[in-house]
């Protein structure tokens, strides 16, 4: 294309035509376009869960921009002279009085202020039902493993980009939350003391942590969550997206329709009805209500203090604590009311990070996978998330046992017990219930391939008895339910040595654990020999 | 579905001839079958009804239209709310109003246009499918091969691994070399404070008046009666010019009345309470919220942040949650005109535990 | 107060049945402060001695089960001598009087006397000796200072009723109850009484003025919307997570859905 003539030539050339080629003669993008442009890009509903999380974050970018320049990250003392009544007056950091003004004196500004919380509940919370899709359908396997890392990372940096945008007005609830990430700083051993002072500054609340946080908030979060989303779509280019098993789809192709111009046009469209969504909730829903909560102020509280539900977890380990885990040894104070919270959720995080490693490390598959796998048919790695899931969600849900226990009439001390008892042994439970459920409908699914559906019509035998018609499987249907593939446990073998390692023996018992109780797939033969005997 | 014609069957033949080059990468402990289905090939494409109905069709990109015309509305409409809905008169109603308009505006504008798109993709344009191939992700073995050649090329020509001594000592001093930017940050705080002596003092003196939050107004043991809670801070706290919220953070006190008899002291406490009037640090001995949920006849106090419960007849001990130590307590006594005075600071630090406490 | 009897529920049905069978002579059952601020003066020059009368009947009809006869309390009700007619007129006033049955603490439910009934009941407890009175309409009406309010509210108050008057959690099953829909004259009465497990706020804590200034919030609070929209019962973050991932996130999932289905 770029060997054209100059585009005074042919004067037959479209718009679009001429346009294509000034631009590529200028940029050499031509490659580039044809390269993905017409990309098969797969279709499906939970394919575009991260595209939630991608345009709510356009919409964070978009609000706060706006907000950066009316917002002040100082500490500096003032009297609040804007409109809202009940706080004139009132001393206050110029950090709350400026988004109080946001509120109440520019117009707009408090639907900016709204839609920018709202969006950002919303991204984290599309990056968590994001990594559940990729978690239970495997997405993470090979070659995604780093994809995986890196969309963790900013599931992180998204927690913390929200921590430190919730705190910056410096109003009550968010005040005592800063207390409390003080109080756990001053509790891990050893730096701990050190660190809350270099932190705020000084002793808390000081006056610095406005301003620091908002660094954080505009400049260092945000960077990094913005080379991490560009490091993550450049592997989802490089890699291709994954698809659903189906008919004409293998793992050597990707079926779909094109980057241009319908995926365009879907996921453009897309991101403006995020934000029409977010500015529908903006407009009629409030969103921390700074106004009630009053300037920070170290003596009082309000009943229900939360965080925003992404730091709940941490919030609700905290509080299922028992009384008493704190020892004076050597001369010094070990709060393991808080390092084990710490300790605990760190144990978490890591794992999940780790996952895809341990996973190929039980299975020694060393192929590409780019088939997605349905939940029931990797019944272990469905009930190892199920677990996972339980454990986040009892803490959780504990960071609310106050208002869980104002709603449904409970004691408060009841619904912590019940809490801890979830955190324990519902990962167990949920394990247990989950892997029994995926090989049930796997073992329903090898029904249906081997004998058909119900038709649901009843038809009378010469003899006088009635049955149910079973109505077998189109090809179609049937490679749905038998494209999967089931993995054998590891059979432990000596090494060149003639021993056998620990590390050998661990990883079989690991992979026994994982594939004792597999159901293999309907094979050709199986339906052949089967047909005869059910009919 | 299930009038399936040979269409796919080309595409079936085509893709199975796939499974050869499925990599020889080592498939680890899956079980390859060897009867195993094949795959079936794509089924008949199957029109929409906006391919087949060219009424369809019309109505289609009649509903897109229509639908980017709304989108302008909205938008327009939320312009003329921005003026419409004022909010200069200190009515939080107004700001209601403005908020609403604005963002149904807004909302209207986006919603419109984005399912305009959405659906101008599904409907009208036409509905293509591509397949594309997948190529290994780590290229052909030639380029991994090339690329590891240059590395190992790049490596022999600098003697990087060859040259151990030069290598060692340039990875350390990149170890090294952060170390000054680290100890730049030794000035996040101030260099002539040390952290543990700040925390472990608090504005209380032997002497200095308990008085109301936020007030500052003196109390008189006299006007505590019982089953009363009293927010407390240090008399003087508000004419501090700086670090008022400092001292604050570890002077807040609660003071609460209660029956003498109904107090369970310890011996070497005894006179540190007045008359049933006992003060407590109201920052929590856990991570430093406010313990002031006070219960007058079960003498609970509830810290809202995390549900540590203290018993205020048993000298603050935890009876419930997350927190290990008592609150502390703040010995008072009353001096000539009969207000309520501190004997001294706090006994020990107030608030969160930290390493060097002990 | 034992660790065997915090393990109970308070709401296991056995004990339910098992306290109306003990209950089922109860017309009345109280639970008042057992002592109360000593500044108000009964105006008993302003009730006539028939009002007294009335409510000595009333009393003694309804209430004497559980605080006895002439009001000296029993094991099962306090003594109500000293409380003041503000107490009562709280307790009966907002139906937490009679109570239905024991529990953590008297519960709100619909009143069960009429507006002078309440009133005649008062003024014969408040006959029986000096407590705090029913406060004037002045204090009550909303005519303070709102922002002195706020702040003194978020001190004194927010940490059990919540910053936005919703209520909260207490230990064992008791709670503070929300404020948005009680009366001034309620609110003033609780402050100066301290009904079940809540503090009393005299006078000398909270001076009548600043309790006009705390109403004068709490009406504001009441009677504006608050600007940002629906306020999802003004819960805070909790309410705000939930909302976001049902509604905000369902709606969503509900969107992709459509994009991806084939169009019909």
């Amino acid at each position: 294309m770029s060997t054209a003539s100059p585009t005074t030539g042919t004067p037959k050339r479209s718009f679009t035509t001429s346009a294509a080629v000034y631009v590529n003669e200028r940029t050499s993008i031509a490659g580039f376009v044809k390269e993905l442009g017409r990309k098969a890009f797969p279709d499906h509903w939970s394919f575009l869960l991260g595209e939630v999380a991608l345009f709510s974050f356009v919409v964070i970018l978009i609000s706060g921009t706006f907000l950066t320049f009316f917002f002040q990250a100082s500490m500096a003392e003032v009297h609040y002279d804007g409109s809202y009544v009940p706080l004139k007056g009132v001393e206050m950091s110029v950090a709350m009085a400026s988004t109080l003004d946001i509120s109440f004196d520019i117009r707009g500004g408090l639907f900016v202020r709204q839609m920018h919380h709202w969006a950002a509940l919303l991204f984290v919370a599309a990056i968590g039902l994001h990594m559940l899709r990729i978690y239970f359908t495997g997405a993470f396997r090979k070659p995604r493993e780093f994809n995986w890392v890196i969309g963790f990372t900013l599931f992180i940096l998204a927690m913390a980009e929200g921590f430190t945008g919730y705190s910056l007005p410096d109003d009550l609830l968010s005040g005592n939350g800063l207390r409390i990430i003080d109080g756990l700083v001053k509790g891990i051993p050893v730096i701990g003391t050190w660190t809350s002072f270099l932190i705020f500054g000084g002793e808390f609340p000081g006056t610095q942590i406005v301003g620091r946080l908002y660094s954080l908030h505009i400049m260092i979060l945000p960077a990094l969550v913005i080379a991490f989303i560009a490091l993550h779509l450049v592997f989802v280019v490089v890699h291709k997206h994954t698809q659903y098993a189906g008919p004409g789809k293998t793992p050597q192709n990707a079926v779909g329709p094109p980057i241009l111009p319908i995926y365009a046009a879907k996921a453009g469209g897309f991101f403006f009805i995020i934000f029409g969504v977010l500015a529908l909730i903006a407009a009629l829903f409030t969103i921390n209500p700074i106004w009630n909560y009053g300037p920070y102020d170290p003596s009082p509280v309000s009943a229900g203090t939360q965080p925003d539900w992404y730091i709940g977890f941490a919030d609700g380990a905290l509080r299922l604590i028992p009384p008493g885990w704190e020892f004076v040894w050597l001369d010094r104070t070990w709060s393991f009311n808080i390092l084990v919270p710490l300790i605990a959720i760190g144990i978490f995080i890591v794992l999940v990070l780790m996952y895809p490693f341990i996973e190929a490390w039980i299975t020694g598959d060393k192929r590409e996978h780019h088939i997605a796998d349905r939940p029931r048919n990797a019944p272990t790695r469905t009930a190892i998330g199920a677990a996972g899931v339980t454990f986040y969600a009892g803490l959780w849900a504990a960071a609310s046992s106050d208002i869980l226990a104002t709603h449904f009439w409970l004691t408060m001390e009841g619904v912590i017990h019940a809490l801890q008892a979830v955190v324990i042994i519902g990962p167990f439970i949920a394990y247990f219930i989950t892997k029994r459920v995926c090989i049930a409908l796997q073992k329903k699914d090898r029904e249906i391939v081997l004998h058909g559906y119900e038709s649901g019509r009843i038809v009378r035998l010469p003899g006088g008895e009635y049955i149910e018609v079973h109505e077998p499987l189109d090809e179609y249907d049937r490679w749905r339910l038998v494209s999967f593939e089931s993995y054998a446990p590891l059979m432990i073998r000596p090494n060149a040595r003639g021993k056998i390692t620990a590390g050998q023996k661990f990883r079989a018992s690991l992979s026994r654990w994982f594939f004792e109780d597999r159901i293999a797939p309907v094979t050709k033969g199986e339906l052949e020999s089967g047909h005869g005997e059910h009919h | 579905m299930a009038q399936d014609d040979n269409s796919g069957a080309e595409l079936a033949a085509a893709d199975s001839s796939h499974a050869a080059h499925a990599s020889d990468a080592s498939p680890g402990t899956a079980l390859i079958v060897q009867d195993a289905f094949e795959n079936p090939g794509f089924p008949a494409h199957r029109p929409r009804v906006t391919d087949e109905n060219p009424q369809r069709e019309k109505r289609a990109q009649r509903t897109v239209y229509t639908l980017f015309y709304l989108s302008i509305l909205g938008s327009l409409w939320a312009v003329a709310a921005y003026m419409l809905f004022p909010m200069e008169s200190n009515n939080p109603g107004d700001v209601r109003l403005n908020n609403l308009f604005i963002g149904l505006g807004a909302a209207l504008a986006l919603l419109a246009l984005g399912i305009g798109i959405v659906h101008w993709g599904k409907s009208v344009m036409e509905d293509v499918e591509l397949v594309d191939e997948r190529h290994p992700i780590g290229g052909s073995p030639e380029t991994q091969a090339a690329a590891v050649k240059v590395f190992t090329d790049s490596d022999r020509e600098s003697g990087f691994t060859r040259r151990s001594v030069i290598r060692n000592s340039l990875i350390g001093a990149i170890v090294v070399f952060p170390l000054p930017a680290l100890v730049l940050f030794r000035g996040l705080a101030p260099q002539d404070q040390l952290p543990v002596p700040l925390l472990s003092h608090t504005m209380w003196r032997k002497g200095t008046r308990l008085a109301l939050d936020p007030s500052g107004a003196p109390i008189k043991a006299s006007d505590v009666t019982i089953g009363s809670a009293f927010h407390v801070i240090p008399e003087g706290l508000n004419d501090l010019e700086h670090g008022k919220l400092d001292e604050k953070a570890k002077a807040a006190v609660l003071l609460m009345r209660l029956e003498p008899s109904e107090l369970n002291e310890l011996p070497e406490r005894k006179d540190w309470s007045y008359d049933g009037i006992v003060a407590y640090s109201k920052i929590c001995t856990h991570v430093g919220c406010p313990v002031a949920l006070y219960e007058q006849h079960t003498h609970h106090l509830l810290c809202p942040c995390h549900q540590s419960q203290f018993d205020v007849a048993n000298h603050c001990e935890v009876i419930f949650g997350p927190a290990k130590r008592p609150l502390p307590q703040l010995p008072i006594a009353i001096d000539d005109e009969g207000y309520l005075i501190a004997q001294s600071d706090f006994t020990e630090p107030v608030g969160p535990s930290f390493w060097e406490r002990h | 107060m034992n660790r065997q009897k915090r393990r109970t529920g308070r709401r296991h049905p056995l004990a339910t049945v098992a306290l109306l069978a003990i209950g089922l002579v109860f017309t009345g059952g109280a639970y008042a402060a057992l002592s109360a601020g000593t500044t108000a003066q009964a105006e008993a020059d302003s009730t006539s001695q028939q009002t007294i009368e009335e409510g000595k009947k009333l009393f003694q009809a309804n209430c004497a089960t559980c605080h006895g006869l002439s009001a000296e309390g029993t094991d099962t009700g306090p003594s109500l001598v000293g409380v003041g007619a503000a107490a009562v007129d709280f307790q009966v006033g907002t139906g937490r009087m009679p109570m239905q049955m024991q529990g953590p603490q008297a519960q709100e439910k619909p009143v069960q006397f009429t507006d002078e009934q309440v009133k005649q009941l008062a003024y014969y407890v408040a006959s029986l000796g000096p407590g705090p009175d029913i406060p004037d309409d002045h204090l009550v009406n909303g005519g303070g200072d709102a922002a002195n309010g706020a702040e003194l509210f978020r001190i004194n108050c927010a940490m059990c009723h919540n910053v936005a008057g919703a209520g909260g959690a207490l230990t064992e099953g008791k709670f503070a109850p929300p404020l948005t829909d009680v009366s001034g004259v309620h609110i003033y009465e609780a402050m100066v009484t301290g009904p079940q497990n809540m503090p009393v706020f005299n006078d000398l804590n909270i001076s009548p003025e600043d309790k006009r200034d705390i109403i004068t919030y709490l009406k504001y609070v009441q009677d504006n919307r608050s600007p940002g929209g629906f306020e999802l019962g003004s819960l805070g973050p909790v309410a705000e997570g939930l909302f976001i991932w049902i509604f905000g996130l369902g709606a969503i999932v509900a969107i992709t859905v459509w994009i991806t289905a084939k169009s019909n």
